[in-house]
């Protein structure tokens, strides 16, 4: 039976507000709400589909990230991952070496699919997903909306910008999701209580072995321009009446 | 100095919009040389496209059955030995073409990857929008390592054309997987400008109901010679396709008008459209945050407002 694992990473959740600290070295983040990424939800959303179909058996969850990953991962065993796995690193994990670390798991855990999260809403790359597939040397099918599994092969349905394209991939592969592959579930209180008994297995970045990967290094960070709030009209005559005097229509 | 390659994007029959935008961007990185790679099935007339653009060097034609169809996996491998002859960037637009392929070519490489760069501070310096837009990221791309990077188009012009570079037909070493295959590709048919390239676009929202109300927006665009997008509660429920969503996960786009007609305006979709020349803005909410950033804005009912604005434009 095909075992799946899906990434859970932790982020500022997508309804928060972020904004730039006034020195320009980072993101005002402490104290905000932290959820799962959207997109990782949706990742783990359609394993648990997917052995509810009987076409899975096993799902692990992984996250990268310090302690406080645990309450996402917790999250992602909640909503139903048999497992999870924290693998604990105190700095920034960029893309490249995130995408070291999960083909180490992937190694150890030799999933038939990894489901991932298309991008992650703080550092916004879409990288990941399709580094960890290189890295792991197998298919890719990136921006899901719609997963069909057929022996050892994968047609994924993707949302490209010239419409839907289908894809055939050969197991194991990476797919990473977008938006409309499904609507996550809420998590039901009983299932937090289970989700307390369910395993979840931390190691520390340093026991992988890895070598250094080069990075990009982040320089300075600084609030977008701003768009001034522009005009009020009463009617449409009047909004025609503008947009002609800025030639925009005849 | 720097030797850029520029991956191109095509549909197999002409050159996508982008690659003059992408052009742009390598120029500003200060090119001793720009080459364009087109990777594809007799693929002439999409090389005679790129070379025409100003400043490319010359373009570089990977001809081969196996590129009949854009397969990250399969294009990776050829693009990752060409960028190894020499060249100290490789740049790729921001598009979901070159978002699934360029962290592949990186990965193969060994090196991280700049997405969606909206302005060039150094040959190695860039900024790049993070959290929705909310806010900008300087990074440096590490020393004596090839950088790998998207365009965020919406952020350059389309470098001029009138050009005429030399086209070289070009074989690359590579190994080619097969474990994926390409099948289809649904477009929906539309006679409309392209979204990412229109001057005008109306957009509409949830507010809009129904497909069939749709139908308002596509006339209205007709008149102006508009493209049509929406906002990703209008593309979930089912009103228009996905093709045609604007925002964070849809696309970024940069016309010179655009109107947001019953769209709340989250920050998920006004990153989308940061870049627009002016914003027209149509809701009934007079505290909707879409007015925080619209440059005219109108308070009312969309159902009343935008036939009115149709006939108004019908009678000039
Ligand atoms: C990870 C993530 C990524 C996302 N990416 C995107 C993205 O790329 N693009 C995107 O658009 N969204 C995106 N979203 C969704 C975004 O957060 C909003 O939910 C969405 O943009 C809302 O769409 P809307 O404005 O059409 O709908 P609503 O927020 O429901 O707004 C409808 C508006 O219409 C107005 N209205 C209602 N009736 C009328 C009427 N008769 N006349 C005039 N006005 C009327 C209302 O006042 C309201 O302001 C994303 C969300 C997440 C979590
Ligand atoms: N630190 C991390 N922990 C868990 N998953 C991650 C981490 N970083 C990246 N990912 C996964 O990779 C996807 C793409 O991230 P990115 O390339 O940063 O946009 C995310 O949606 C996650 O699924």
């Amino acid at each position: 039976m095909r075992k799946i694992m899906v990434t859970l990473k932790r982020v500022v959740d997508y309804n928060v507000r972020v904004r730039v600290k006034p020195d320009g070295s980072g993101m005002a983040t402490e104290g905000l709400k932290m959820s799962v990424n959207p997109f990782d939800e949706i990742a783990l959303e359609e394993a648990l589909r997917l052995r509810e179909r009987g076409e899975a058996s096993e799902i692990v969850a992984v996250a990268i990230g310090g302690d406080e990953c645990q309450q996402q991962l917790r999250t992602g065993l909640a909503m139903g991952a048999d497992r999870a796995v924290l693998v604990k690193a105190d700095s920034e994990v960029q893309p490249l070496a995130a995408a070291g670390i999960l083909l180490e798991i992937a190694k150890k855990e030799k999933p038939d699919i990894v489901i991932m999260g298309k991008q992650a809403i703080d550092d916004d790359c879409n990288q990941t997903g399709q580094m960890l597939a290189t890295l792991w040397d197998r298919p890719q099918a990136t921006f899901a909306s719609e997963v069909r599994l057929d022996g050892g092969t994968a047609r994924v349905t993707r949302e490209v910008d010239a419409g839907l394209e289908t894809i055939e991939v050969e197991l194991p592969a990476v797919i990473t999701t977008d938006l409309r592959l499904n609507e996550p579930r809420y998590i039901k209180l009983p299932d937090i209580m289970k989700a307390r008994s369910k395993p979840l297995e931390t190691l520390a970045v340093g026991e992988l072995g890895l070598p250094a990967v080069p990075s990009l290094k982040s320089v300075g960070y600084e609030p977008p321009a701003q768009r001034e709030k522009g005009e009020l009209v009463e009617n449409v005559a009047a909004l025609v009446g503008k947009l002609r005097e800025r030639g925009l229509v005849t | 100095m720097s030797r850029i390659l520029v991956v191109a994007e095509h549909d197999g029959v002409s050159l996508h919009s982008g690659a003059a935008r992408v052009v742009s961007c390598g120029l500003a990185i200060g090119a001793e040389s720009l080459d364009v790679a087109v990777m594809g099935q007799d693929c002439n007339a999409i090389a005679r496209q790129a070379g025409s653009i100003a400043g490319v060097s010359r373009v570089l034609c990977l001809d081969r059955e196996e590129n009949a169809r854009p397969l990250a996996a399969v294009q990776a491998p050829q693009l990752a030995a060409l960028a190894q002859q020499g060249y100290s960037h490789l740049l790729g637009p921001s598009t979901t073409f070159g978002k699934d392929l360029m962290p592949r070519v990186a990965a193969l490489l060994g090196v991280p990857q700049v997405s969606d760069i909206m302005s060039v501070e150094s040959g190695r310096r860039f900024k790049r929008p993070i959290y929705a837009g909310n806010a900008v990221l300087t990074v440096e791309a590490p020393a004596d390592h090839i950088v790998v990077a998207t365009a965020r188009l919406a952020s350059w012009p389309a470098a001029s054309e009138g050009s005429e570079a030399a086209i070289e037909a070009i074989a690359v070493d590579a190994e080619l997987p097969a474990h994926s295959r390409w099948l289809e590709l649904k477009t929906a048919e539309t006679e409309r400008p392209d979204l990412q390239s229109a001057g005008v676009v109306v957009s509409g929202g949830r507010a809009l109901g129904s497909a069939d109300n749709f139908s308002m927006l596509y006339s209205l665009a007709d008149r102006m010679g508009a493209a049509v997008g929406a906002s990703r509660a209008a593309v979930d429920a089912g009103y228009v396709s996905n093709d045609m969503q604007v925002g964070q996960t849809g696309k970024i786009i940069a016309p010179e008008l655009y109107f947001a007609i019953g769209i709340s305006g989250a920050i998920q979709h006004l990153t989308g459209i940061k870049d627009a020349g002016v914003i027209v803005a149509i809701n009934k909410d007079p505290e909707a945050p879409i007015f925080e950033v619209a440059d005219i804005s109108l308070v009312g009912d969309l159902f009343s407002i935008v036939p009115e604005l149709q006939a108004a434009l019908e009678d000039s």
